[in-house]
Formats: C-alpha cells, sequence, structure tokens
C-alpha cells in the first residue's frame, strides 16, 4: 500500500495511461471484432472492415426474434442456481466457520476437491443418473447440475467471510436468548450480504455460461435451452450465419458486462478470493 | 456432544446431502461406468458385465492415447508460463496507480467473465483461414494465410486462445499479491542501489512465490478440465484433442468419436479425476506451507 499512497509523477503517469489504453485495447480486440460484425451486413461480412461500414441492425432483429426463449430460459437457470447455491452454502459455511462440525477439515478438503473436478467426468455421472430418472432435457435437472459448479466456491468464501464476523456479535444475540438458527438470521445473514452478492454474481455468471452441461444434460430441451445452445445450434447449422451468431453473442455477454459495470469490487473479490490470503 | 455440535452438523447436514447426492453419486457412477462395459445397449437395459480393469488397459494401450495425452501436456503448460508470464507483466504494470488505471484494469476482466461460447465462436472466425482478421493481418506484412484450424495448428490455436482466457485470472491474482509486498523493501533496496530489474528478482519474485503457486495450480486444473474453449473452435480434431475434449467426444457421439463409448470415456474422466484429487493434495500442502 504503501506504493500507492506516494504522490504522482503525472508527466510519467500520463505516457503510462496511453500504453494502458493501448493494451487494453489490444486485450479486447475479440471483443469488438464480435460487436463490428454484429453489426456488418451479410454481404460484407467477409470483406473484414474494421468498423461496421455495411451498417444493419437486421442481425440483431433475427436474434429477438429466434433467441428470446433461450435467454429467458438462461435467466431462469441462472436465478434457479443462485437460489441453490445460496441456500446450501451460507448454513454449511456458518457451521464451518462459527459452530463445530466433526471432520471439519476434511469437509474443507472436499470442498477444494470438488472445485477441482472436470464439469465432463461429472456431466457423464449425472448423464446416467437423469436418463434413470428420467429427468434428462429438464430445467430443474440442469439447475441442480449447474449448481455444483457454485456451491463449493459459495461455501468457502461465506466461510473465509463469516469467520471474520467477531464473536461479540453473536454472543450479544446469545445472551437475549436467541437460538443459533435465529443468531444465524438476524445477525450473520445481515452481516454477510456483500459476499452474498458475490456468491450469487458468480452463481449466476457460471450457470449463464454454462456450455458443458447444457450440451449433455439438456440437449433435446427444444426451447427451453440456455442461450449457450442458442449459439451452439448456429455454429452446428451447415451454413454459418456470422452475423446472428455473432449478435447472438453479444447478447449473451449483457450480463458479463452489467456485472462489469454495477459489481466489479465483488467480481474482483470473487477471484481472488481462495487465491490470496490477506 | 455439545449443543453447538449439534446446531453445527443441523447447519452443515444440507451440504453433506449435497455433496453426497450431486458429487459422490455422479462420480461414484462415473467410476463405476469405467470398470462395466457399457454400450448404447447394455446402458438402456442397465446390464453392463464387470470387466476390471480391461477398458483402462484398452483405452492406454490404444493409438489415441499418448499423442492425446502429450498434446494435453503441451496445452497445459504453454497455456500457463504465458497467462502467467503476461499477467505478471501486467500487474507489475498495473500495480502503481496511474489516470485511469482501475478502469483499464476492470476492463481487463471482460475475457474472464463472458461465456466461453461467446470468446471461442469469436476467435474461430477471427482465425478464419479465408476471411479472418489475423490472416489479414498477418497479410499486410507479406505473410501467407496460415490455416490456423486445420489439424497441424489447431493445438497451437487453441491454445493462444485459451492464454487469453487466462490472462484477467492471473493478472488480477498477481496484482493482489504484488499489494501485499511492503513498499519498505523497495525503498531499501533502491537506497543500495538496485535497479528495477534487480528489485524485481530479488524482491517481487520471491515474495510472490505462495502466490505463483496457488494461481499456476488453479490454471493447472482449469486447464486441463477445460473443454469449451477446445470444442467450440475446433471439436477437439487434429492436434487440438486433450484429454477432457476426448472424454467429452467419447460420452456423447460427436467430434472425433463417432460412435458412443461411455465406458472409455469414463475411464478417462476417472484418471482426470484422480489428477484432481492429486491436485487437491496438492493444494492444502501448499497452503500448509503458507500458513507455518
Amino acid at each position: 500500500m504503501a506504493a500507492l499512497s506516494e504522490p504522482n509523477r503525472p508527466r510519467r503517469t500520463w505516457w503510462k495511461t496511453t500504453i494502458g489504453v493501448v493494451l487494453t485495447a489490444l486485450m479486447l480486440f475479440p471483443v469488438y471484432w464480435m460487436v463490428n460484425v454484429s453489426l456488418t451486413a451479410r454481404g460484407s461480412i467477409r470483406d473484414g472492415d474494421l468498423y461496421p461500414k455495411d451498417f444493419t441492425l437486421d442481425h440483431y432483429r433475427v436474434v429477438l426474434h429466434d433467441q428470446l426463449p433461450y435467454l429467458g430460459t438462461s435467466l431462469l437457470v441462472g436465478i434457479g442456481t443462485v437460489v441453490v447455491t445460496l441456500l446450501i452454502s451460507a448454513p454449511a459455511a456458518f457451521a464451518l466457520s462459527k459452530l463445530f462440525v466433526p471432520g471439519r477439515r476434511t469437509l474443507n478438503f472436499l470442498l477444494i476437491v470438488a472445485q477441482m473436478v472436470p464439469a465432463v467426468v461429472m456431466a457423464l455421472g449425472f448423464y446416467t443418473i437423469y436418463t434413470n430418472l428420467g429427468i434428462l432435457d429438464t430445467v430443474p435437472g440442469l439447475i441442480l447440475a449447474d449448481s455444483t459448479i457454485a456451491v463449493p466456491f459459495g461455501v468457502m468464501l461465506f466461510a473465509a467471510f463469516m469467520a471474520g464476523i467477531p464473536r461479540e456479535l453473536m454472543q450479544a444475540a446469545q445472551i437475549d436468548g436467541a437460538s443459533q438458527w435465529r443468531t444465524f438470521r438476524s445477525v450473520v445473514l445481515p452481516v454477510s450480504r456483500n459476499a452474498a452478492v458475490t456468491v450469487a454474481l458468480f452463481a449466476f455468471l457460471w450457470a449463464w455460461s454454462d456450455f458443458l452441461f447444457a450440451s449433455t444434460l439438456n440437449r433435446g430441451g427444444g426451447k427451453l435451452r440456455p442461450i449457450t445452445m442458442g449459439i451452439y445450434d448456429y455454429i452446428g447449422s451447415q451454413n454459418q450465419e456470422w452475423g446472428p451468431m455473432m449478435a447472438t453473442a453479444v447478447m449473451a455477454s449483457i450480463p458479463a458486462a452489467i456485472l462489469l459495470v454495477v459489481a466489479q469490487k465483488y467480481v474482483a473479490a470473487g477471484v481472488t478470493a481462495g487465491a490470496v490470503k490477506d | 456432544m455439545r449443543p453447538t455440535t449439534w446446531a453445527g452438523l443441523a447447519f452443515a447436514a444440507p451440504l453433506i446431502a449435497y455433496l453426497g447426492v450431486f458429487y459422490a453419486y455422479p462420480l461414484w457412477t462415473n467410476v463405476s461406468m469405467s470398470l462395466h462395459r457399457f454400450t448404447r445397449a447394455t446402458f438402456v437395459t442397465g446390464k453392463a458385465p464387470f470387466v476390471g480393469l480391461d477398458i483402462y488397459h484398452e483405452v492406454i494401450g490404444s493409438p489415441q492415447f499418448w499423442p492425446t495425452v502429450r498434446q494435453t501436456a503441451v496445452f497445459v503448460v504453454v497455456s500457463l508460463v504465458f497467462q502467467y508470464a503476461i499477467g505478471l507483466a501486467l500487474a507489475e504494470f498495473f500495480r502503481r496507480a496511474f489516470p485511469l488505471s482501475t478502469v483499464l484494469r476492470g476492463l481487463f476482466l471482460v475475457p474472464w467473465l463472458l461465456p466461453i461460447i461467446v470468446s471461442a465462436t469469436t476467435w474461430q472466425w477471427m482465425m478464419d483461414a479465408d476471411s479472418g482478421i489475423i490472416n489479414r493481418f498477418l497479410g499486410v506484412f507479406g505473410i501467407d494465410p496460415v490455416w490456423w484450424l486445420n489439424a497441424d495448428h489447431s493445438l497451437m490455436s487453441v491454445t493462444i486462445a485459451n492464454i487469453w482466457l487466462g490472462i484477467p485470472f492471473n493478472l488480477v491474482v498477481l496484482y493482489s499479491g504484488l499489494q501485499n509486498i511492503p513498499g519498505e523493501l523497495y525503498e531499501a533496496a533502491a537506497l543500495d542501489g538496485a535497479g528495477p530489474w534487480k528489485q524485481f528478482w530479488t524482491i517481487t519474485f520471491p515474495l510472490l512465490k505462495p502466490v505463483t503457486a496457488i494461481t499456476l495450480l488453479l490454471g493447472f486444473v482449469y486447464t486441463l478440465k477445460v473443454v469449451d474453449i477446445v470444442w467450440i473452435m475446433t471439436m477437439g480434431t487434429g492436434s487440438s484433442q486433450t484429454l477432457a475434449t476426448w472424454a467429452y467426444s467419447m460420452a456423447f457421439g460427436k467430434g472425433t468419436s463417432a460412435i458412443i463409448k461411455y465406458s472409455e470415456a469414463s475411464v478417462v474422466g476417472t484418471i482426470l479425476l484422480l489428477v484432481a484429487l492429486l491436485m487437491g493434495f496438492v493444494y492444502l500442502f501448499v497452503q500448509r506451507r503458507q500458513e507455518d
């Protein structure tokens, strides 16, 4: 932090800003290119103009017509995943950080390993189980599968946060005769709001972005498939329509963009959670 | 048992049940399938014969196995080296605040937040041999068009895209690691006459080691298991087939495997699972050492 509090030397730092802008532009070029193609008329896409010279909104019209149900499904799946994740992870984190749970260390280890399990392995297991249960190609099935991406992360993030809640705060509630449940609900949960926001954001984003579970557990879901499958349909079709494909890709990126604008600090907190100890 | 133990168990019970039903059971199903000979027919009837480790021998003995392991290794190692090096250089660049630095650093997160299928589709188009912007750009310098997505080059192409995907994570984690290094160390070194390059190698790099270890470990696990970026760009064809995409194509009968091979897929899956377990232990070990 000492490095930050040094007085800025304006001449040198503006140079850095220029370089920084160039680097950022380079990094974000693919994103720009996606938007560029999505706004270029069909006949001119292969020209590769650096800006949408032959401008059109047709692709978006097509997408709004074709893809709205998929966007709706993605929204539903995302919200469902957030609910499942929060319901499971918040109480468990309270137990792990503030109460005594036999085998706590083992449980922590399992949570770490759970985050490392390849999704393709999970998908194969789920596929077999869902086939037997007859819940293949259903939205609840997809929500439950998607929640496995976020639950271990959620528990660990909540637990790290709740460990920092002062005991006095909880003891005050307990002297009042509050049960553990009431302590959790009326003291711990309200204090953990920021952690809950971070967990919810990531659970939503991961569910929204999921391709693997959607393409295996929800292949035959028809209109009740998420937007990632909407894009995949374009990829799989015989003559690839790059305009609508890129327009769909832009639409599928909207949640990420919103997150970045309204919740950057939560996002950064989530990325570093677990990786860096303060 | 003390009352808080009961309460603890009660609060943890949903998670324990969840891990049992949604982790242990699918993973067990996967392992069990690797020990039974499942085909399309026996998958439906559920009466696949137990064959022990036979399928493991077949998969490891198949001509595809070792080339796929080698490609996976190249994909993972090259991705990690570049992601880390670029991420660290950027973290060092952003270390001291300058006008707009927070905004620009935030924008660097975009590739990480986008659905992978979106990024992969965009890269696929940018790498199109005829109309892709990358070949056009290279053409300006008189370089012949590269067939990015054909069998020989596909490993290189998906690795490039994957490096791009991983830079934000490395940047953010390493940046916060740098913020934890006390500034006085540099002041002392500067007084001793150490230049920026020497300061980096004698202070920054050694003190960043724990963060580096965790970053590389998580990057390793992620790169080993990723399917979407490869699948969308090349369907795992040619040199871009990794263990994860191989398992995916065999399990769901697409891409390089036209026939569904559940058991073979779960063998590869189980191998990946064992690596994940091993990495879990490594993670624990690294974390313990950090605490000491």
